[in-house]
This record gives C-alpha cells, sequence and structure tokens, in this order.
C-alpha cells in the first residue's frame, strides 16, 4: 500500500500505465505522454473551462463523459480517450461549429493553421450534414493593427481569458447567451475605440481559428505564435 | 392563538399572487371597507394560498367553535351577503367549497370546531382526497405577514429544540435516515449534502436557497413563500445549526416580487424576535440570511451558474467537479437545496425521521408538491406521497380532462422534463421511475395535455425555451439546441424529411451525453420522449403534411383540410 501522504496517482490512459500528480488532469497527463487528446478551447497557461467539449473520455465505472482539461486523475483511474463513440461525438461538435457561423476555408487568413480545420481533417470530416446558418455576422476592423472577424469566432473565449488572466485588462468578454452570445470588446465597443485595449495582440495568437488576425495578412498567411504563453507563465512561476 | 382562533368570526383572504391576480385584493378591500362601515366585530387577515387554483379567489370563513369554511370562487359583490351570513352566524353555503374541522399543522394541531353537516369536509372533495400536506403544511391558513401566526402553529419550535439539545451530528442522522431528496428534482441525500458541509473545514460555509423557480407553467416555490416563508427561514436556520455555515443567502427570482417583499417581512420580523442574527433565542448561535435576486436567467438555477450570478459574474455554469460542497460561493464551501427541501426539515425534526419515510415509497419518503397545469379540469397546488402513480393525478386529484376531452400525455419536470403516454400512467411518480420513462421529476411541474395538443409542437415549444435559455458556453447545448430547434420548426411547417427523426434522435443523444451542465443534459427530453411514444404524430407531419391535432399550420399538399 501507498502511503496516505503521497500526491502521485497511478492510472490507465488507453491501456497505458501512467502516472501524474494529484493536481493535475487528464489531459495534462496525456499530453506529457503523447497521447493526444483533441480540444478547443483548452490551452496551457489559461483556466480551464470545459466550454467546447472536444476533450470527453470515457472513464471506466462513471456513465458520464468528463472533459479531460477540467477532471483531475485519480488513484486507479481508467480512461479511454478515443472510440467510435467520442470520435462521433466530436465530428458532431466541429460539425456544429462549422455550421454555426460562416467558416471558409478558402478566404480565411488562418488558411492551413487553423486548430479547427486540423482537427476535422484529423477525424476526416469531408462535409456536414446539417444545414449552415449563414447568419450575419460582422467583421470589426476598428483597431490600428488587429480585427476580429465574427465568423469564424466559435466563443471558445481563450481570447477573454488571456486577456483577462495574463495580459491583466480584461477588454474582452462575452455578450448574449445561447446561439446569440458574441465576444466583445469593453461595453460592446468597437476594438479601436477601446480604453482597456493595451494593443498586446495576445488574444489574436491564442485564437484558435481566423477570428482574431493582423491587419495585413492575407489568405493563409496569419500564423498565430503560441509560444509566448508557457513562457510567460513559467517565468512568473519562478518570480513568485 | 388568539389570531388565528380569536373570540370573534375571522375571514381570511387568500392572497397569494394566484388569488390577487383572480381579483382577491379587490375582495379584500370590499371587505375591509365594508367592516369599517358597518362597524362589525370581524377579524379580517390575509393568508396564502390553499392550492386549489381553478376555483380562486379563496376566503376562509371562520367562526368561533365551528369548522374552518373554505368559501370559492369569491367576487366583490359577495362581500355584503357574506357579512350578512356571518354577523347572523350563518355561512353562505352556495359558496362554501368545504370544511375543515382540526388541522395538522405537523408541528401543532389546530381544532377548529365542529358542524355544518352540508358542508363536504375537505378530505372529500376530489382535488384534496389523498393529498398530504407536509409542505404545504401552513399555506392558506396562517398570515404570512405575521411571525406570531407562524409561532403559533409551532413554528421555529423545532429550530428551539434542535438549539436546546445542541447535538448536530444526531439530528443530521436524522435527517439522513428520513431519506429527504433535494427536492430541485436531482434527489441527491440532504442529509449527506449536509454532512459534507459539516465535515468540511473553512474559515467560511455557505447555505444557499435556490428559488429560482423557472420552469413555464410551475410555481410550487412561489406558491410555498409567498404563503408561509417562516417554514423556509427555519429550515435554513436549522441547518446553519447543524452544518457550521456562516451565511445562508436566498437566490429569488425577481420576477416574484410579492415573493421577495414577505421574505424581506420575514427576515425582518424574524430579527426583531430574535430568530434570526446575533445570538439566536440566546443559545449563542449567530447566523444571517440575506436575500439576492436573480435577474431572469433561466439556467441560474443549475447550482454553479447560480453561484457565478452570486459572485456578480454572468450566470454560466462551471464544470463539475469541484462541487460547491468542496468549493462553491467565492471558493468556500456551500451548500445549495430548493426552497421545498428546506420546508421539509421543520417537520422531521417535529415528528422524526420514522414519521416522515411511513409516507412515500421506500426509495423517496415524504411528499412532493406539484404543480398540476393545463388540460386538466382541476389545477392547482398538489402535495402528494411520493410513489402515487400519475393516474391518480390526472384522473382522481384533476378529474379528468376539460370538456370530458381525452388526455394524451403528462410533461413532468419543466421545459427538460419527458411526455409520458397515457399508457404509462400507471407509473409511480417518485425520482427514479420517471428517469427510466425519459423524463424527470425536476422541481414538481405537471403539465397535462389532451388530444388538441400537438405533441411535436409541445416538442418544438419545450426546445425553442431551452434553446433561447441556453447560456452558449458548451458547444452541444449552444449549437446543437439551435439545430433540433430548426429541424423542429421545418417539420411543424411541414417542410420535414424521414430521416429528420434519426437526425434528430442522433443529435439530443449527443447534446445530452456532452452537455456541460444540466440544462443541456436533459433539455432533449422532450424531443426523445416524443418521439418514442407519439412517432406517428411525427410521421403524420412529415409524411401526410398534416397536423393531427390541429395545431401546427403546416401546409397540406394536394389536399385541402
Amino acid at each position: 500500500m501507498r502511503p496516505a501522504t503521497t500526491n502521485v496517482k497511478t492510472l490507465k490512459i488507453d491501456g497505458r500505465d501512467l502516472s501524474g500528480r494529484q493536481e493535475e488532469t487528464i489531459l495534462e497527463v496525456a499530453r506529457q505522454n503523447g497521447i493526444f487528446i483533441p480540444r478547443l478551447c483548452e490551452m496551457e497557461g489559461l483556466t480551464d473551462v470545459g466550454a467546447c467539449r472536444m476533450c470527453l473520455v470515457e472513464i471506466k465505472g462513471q456513465n458520464r463523459l468528463l472533459p479531460a482539461c477540467v477532471t483531475a486523475v485519480e488513484e486507479g483511474m481508467e480512461v479511454t480517450t478515443d472510440s467510435e463513440r467520442l470520435q462521433n461525438y466530436r465530428r458532431m461538435i466541429l460539425e456544429l461549429l462549422f455550421t454555426e457561423r460562416n467558416h471558409v476555408c478558402s478566404v480565411c487568413v488562418s488558411n492551413g493553421h487553423c486548430e479547427m480545420q486540423m482537427l476535422a481533417q484529423r477525424l476526416g470530416i469531408t462535409h456536414v450534414h446539417f444545414p449552415y446558418r449563414y447568419p450575419k455576422e460582422e467583421v470589426d476592423a476598428s483597431h490600428d493593427r488587429f480585427v476580429i472577424d465574427h465568423n469564424r469566432c466559435i466563443l471558445c473565449t481563450r481570447c477573454v481569458r488571456v486577456c483577462d488572466e495574463i495580459e491583466g485588462a480584461h477588454t474582452w468578454d462575452i455578450t448574449g447567451r445561447g446561439i446569440d452570445a458574441q465576444v466583445i470588446t469593453d461595453l460592446n465597443e468597437p476594438w479601436g475605440s477601446s480604453e482597456t485595449c493595451t494593443g498586446c495582440g495576445k488574444c489574436v495568437h491564442v485564437c484558435p481559428t481566423g477570428a482574431l488576425f493582423e491587419k495585413g495578412r492575407s489568405v493563409a498567411e496569419m500564423l498565430k505564435r503560441r509560444q509566448f504563453l508557457p513562457y510567460l507563465t513559467m517565468m512568473r512561476e519562478e518570480n513568485e | 392563538m388568539a389570531k388565528l382562533l380569536p373570540f370573534r368570526p375571522r375571514i381570511a383572504v387568500g392572497m397569494g399572487t394566484c388569488g390577487t391576480g383572480n381579483g382577491s385584493e379587490g375582495v379584500y378591500h370590499a371587505f375591509a371597507d365594508a367592516i369599517d362601515k358597518r362597524g362589525l366585530d370581524i377579524h379580517l387577515a390575509r393568508v396564502g394560498c390553499f392550492g386549489f387554483c381553478a376555483q380562486e379567489p379563496l376566503v376562509n370563513v371562520w367562526l368561533p367553535g365551528r369548522p374552518l369554511v373554505i368559501l370559492h370562487r369569491v367576487q366583490s359583490q359577495h362581500v355584503d351577503e357574506i357579512l350578512d351570513d356571518v354577523m347572523m352566524g350563518n355561512i353562505p353555503t352556495a359558496l362554501a367549497l368545504c370544511k375543515i374541522e382540526e388541522w395538522d399543522h405537523i408541528t401543532a394541531q389546530v381544532k377548529y370546531g365542529t358542524g355544518y353537516a352540508n358542508i363536504p369536509s375537505w378530505r372529500d372533495i376530489p382535488f384534496f382526497k389523498g393529498q398530504k400536506k407536509i409542505v404545504l403544511r401552513n399555506c392558506g391558513l396562517i398570515n404570512p405577514d405575521d411571525v406570531e401566526e407562524y409561532i403559533a402553529v409551532g413554528g421555529y419550535q423545532s429550530l428551539y429544540n434542535v438549539l436546546i439539545d445542541n447535538r448536530p451530528d444526531v439530528v443530521i442522522e436524522q435527517i439522513k435516515a428520513a431519506k429527504l431528496r433535494g427536492r430541485g428534482g436531482a434527489g441527491f441525500s440532504t442529509g449527506q449534502k449536509w454532512d459534507f458541509l459539516r465535515k468540511a473545514v473553512a474559515e467560511k460555509k455557505f447555505i444557499i436557497c435556490n428559488a429560482d423557480e423557472g420552469d413555464p407553467g410551475a410555481y410550487m416555490n412561489r406558491n410555498e413563500i409567498e404563503s408561509d416563508p417562516h417554514s423556509l427561514l427555519e429550515g435554513m436556520l436549522i441547518a446553519g445549526f447543524l452544518t457550521g455555515a456562516t451565511m445562508g443567502i436566498i437566490y429569488v427570482r425577481a420576477e416574484y416580487p410579492l415573493a421577495v417583499h414577505r421574505l424581506e417581512r420575514a427576515i425582518e420580523q424574524a430579527k426583531e424576535y430574535g430568530l434570526l442574527g446575533e445570538d439566536i433565542l440566546g443559545r449563542g448561535f449567530n447566523f444571517n440570511i440575506e436575500l439576492v435576486e436573480g435577474a431572469g436567467a433561466f439556467v441560474c438555477g443549475e447550482e454553479t451558474a447560480l453561484i457565478n450570478s452570486l459572485e456578480g459574474f454572468a450566470g454560466r455554469p462551471r464544470p463539475r467537479p469541484p462541487f460547491p460542497a468542496q468549493k462553491g460561493l467565492w471558493g468556500f464551501p456551500t451548500n445549495i437545496n430548493n426552497v421545498e427541501t428546506w420546508y421539509n426539515v421543520a417537520p422531521i425534526i417535529a415528528r422524526g425521521p420514522a414519521w416522515f419515510t411511513e409516507t412515500g415509497s421506500a426509495k423517496s419518503p415524504g411528499t412532493k408538491v406539484f404543480s398540476l397545469v393545463g388540460k386538466v379540469h382541476n389545477t392547482g397546488l398538489v402535495e402528494m406521497p411520493l410513489g402515487t402513480p400519475l393516474k391518480t393525478f390526472v384522473y382522481d386529484i384533476g378529474e379528468g380532462g376539460v370538456g370530458g376531452r381525452a388526455i394524451k400525455s403528462v410533461q413532468t419536470g419543466g421545459p427538460s422534463g419527458g411526455c409520458i403516454p397515457h399508457e404509462m400512467f400507471d407509473t409511480p411518480v417518485d425520482y427514479e421511475s420517471l428517469a427510466q420513462l425519459g423524463s424527470i421529476m425536476g422541481s414538481g411541474g405537471m403539465v397535462v395535455m389532451d388530444e388538441d395538443n400537438c405533441m411535436v409542437d409541445v416538442a418544438r415549444y419545450f426546445i425553442e425555451f431551452t434553446n433561447s435559455e441556453s447560456c452558449g458556453k458548451c458547444v452541444p447545448c449552444r449549437v446543437g439546441l439551435d439545430k433540433s430547434l430548426r429541424i423542429l420548426n421545418r417539420i411543424t411547417s411541414g417542410a420535414g424529411r424521414m430521416q429528420h427523426m434519426e437526425t434528430l434522435e442522433e443529435l439530443s443523444r449527443y447534446i445530452r451525453d456532452s452537455s456541460l451542465c444540466g440544462l443541456g443534459q436533459s433539455a432533449p427530453n422532450p424531443v426523445v420522449s416524443t418521439l418514442k411514444s407519439f412517432a406517428e404524430e411525427y410521421r403524420a407531419h412529415i409524411e401526410d403534411h398534416k397536423c393531427p391535432a390541429g395545431v401546427c399550420g403546416v401546409q397540406p399538399v394536394g389536399e385541402t383540410a
């Protein structure tokens, strides 16, 4: 028997015997061990919200599917990260997201570098079997350097979190609810006239799709640089 | 007691929101004016609602030594006639609905008197037959704005005993032994929940009353608070003492102005009487209860969204775990119970767990208040033992369909409950049986539908509701419900395809399994249950372009109806 004070948990993910610290999530342990679990809203360095539901996994003995990004590892847990049901549900999420707004890859600045597009390719999505909604969404190009194109937003709220938690500006937030939810700057003012925005561009680089991009980038030119986030978090932790 | 049973006649007008909606405000003022003008020696009081909504406004008349008589459908023009009768020592028999000779307030008994052989006892009225009023023990009989009347019927006695005994462990074991389960719908053991909070070690601990009743057609909690606010305070005070909570919060819908008003008054009075605040009942126990009004989002009835709302954030749910008992309001251990759960606390302590488990089924003892509404003859609030078959509600209490029309289905549990078809009306109404049928207990809504209701339209209506109330945080609920609604709209407008039925089923399964919170997880129930039990109605819309109930404006193709 292990002493009760231990904070190391041993578990099985996809049949492999692994271990993690008790505060770690299934997703973190899987990532450290090279096991791929798809996700769209989770990002290393930001708090997890469990919103996109891409990372749902099956846990033996549990009826419910649980999001790997917010579920802490437990002793003796047996996790399945890939099954036919999970694949179906993940495809369903992507299909719903693709039909929710106007995601047209061929004219998108992030074509070829988009996280959603990459997941869709990986899961073998060639078409959707729900009708498109074609909502009229706005493009706000009032900021000097950046643009938000709501047509490509999937409401992952990474921009909201990075702005609040890392930059400390809290320029972004969500307004409305349900299908009408939107990310907004300040109190739903044009980004360009936002008084809180520091122009740091972190939101642009954490955005998984082409919803946030730098001005002057044409189709497929918007490469996002994410390395700053783990680095910043690490440096801050060291300073504390 | 002198107020409840004075030495002169007492007339009490039922003035819940349901009563005032039917004109009881006018009736009350007519009584007040007439009594004043004629200089009569009559005690006039406002009470809450006795539950029989179809017969509102209700007025109770009591003459010393005689039974309490409930008059129904009283209008202002009846006032003079009633007063004439009362002054002669008579009862206006034409308006009499029933009489109450004695009443079990659980925490006390009141004997009104005997007589009036020609007026039926309340027990013999079909609507009340079989009802067991534990939660609603005081509703419609005492003045909700007067703490003295509550105390007269044994109110705050349980709190006093708990404080005097000072053995919280024992009392929590009693609540566990009574097998009281959460009346908000999930049915988790209340005693266990309290035990979690008691054992949690933290600087602060909170208990919250969830009074954000948002289901369309459900008003159990509203009536409970409007008619008997002190029972709620007593339940919370007891739990506060047992669990070592430092503060209580009541999260109530802003759309319930009368409930808010009565609670404010009750809190004020309880403080005045030393029942709330510092050094309660002189036992050194400090506890405060605060009232917070919700901003009108249905999802805030979900406990983590409610906590977010209390903290000043948008009402969007958080993933669980961590559960509120571990990390709740402001990060402190928190216990949340529905209004009705709190109402069961004082009776269990007064009479003991063995008495409580006598009622109801083995797994779910006690009673549950349901709002019986829709196409049924008698509508109103009914409190029945758990495990009562559904048909008893519809045919005995409700006395069948309006105008003798055939009843098709009952939807339980609010907008995310399933529709139970007529063939299944033998089902006992308890947590497990309803879940097996793809429905839920919910907070106790019960909507009866007859042959004039289109089940596809019913499903469409409820998806429209949950879709507009979805917070939009997680993809399955936000986009999935929108897709379901669009498909249902197509079917009801006559543009449906047969494969839509399959797509709806697939979508529903997915929304249920992968949504973040209870709203999404249960939202597809109306679709799934109607697809299962009323598939022929879907087919009629899709293949024949006909709505069998004549509700939907399907475009007739080839044939004019």
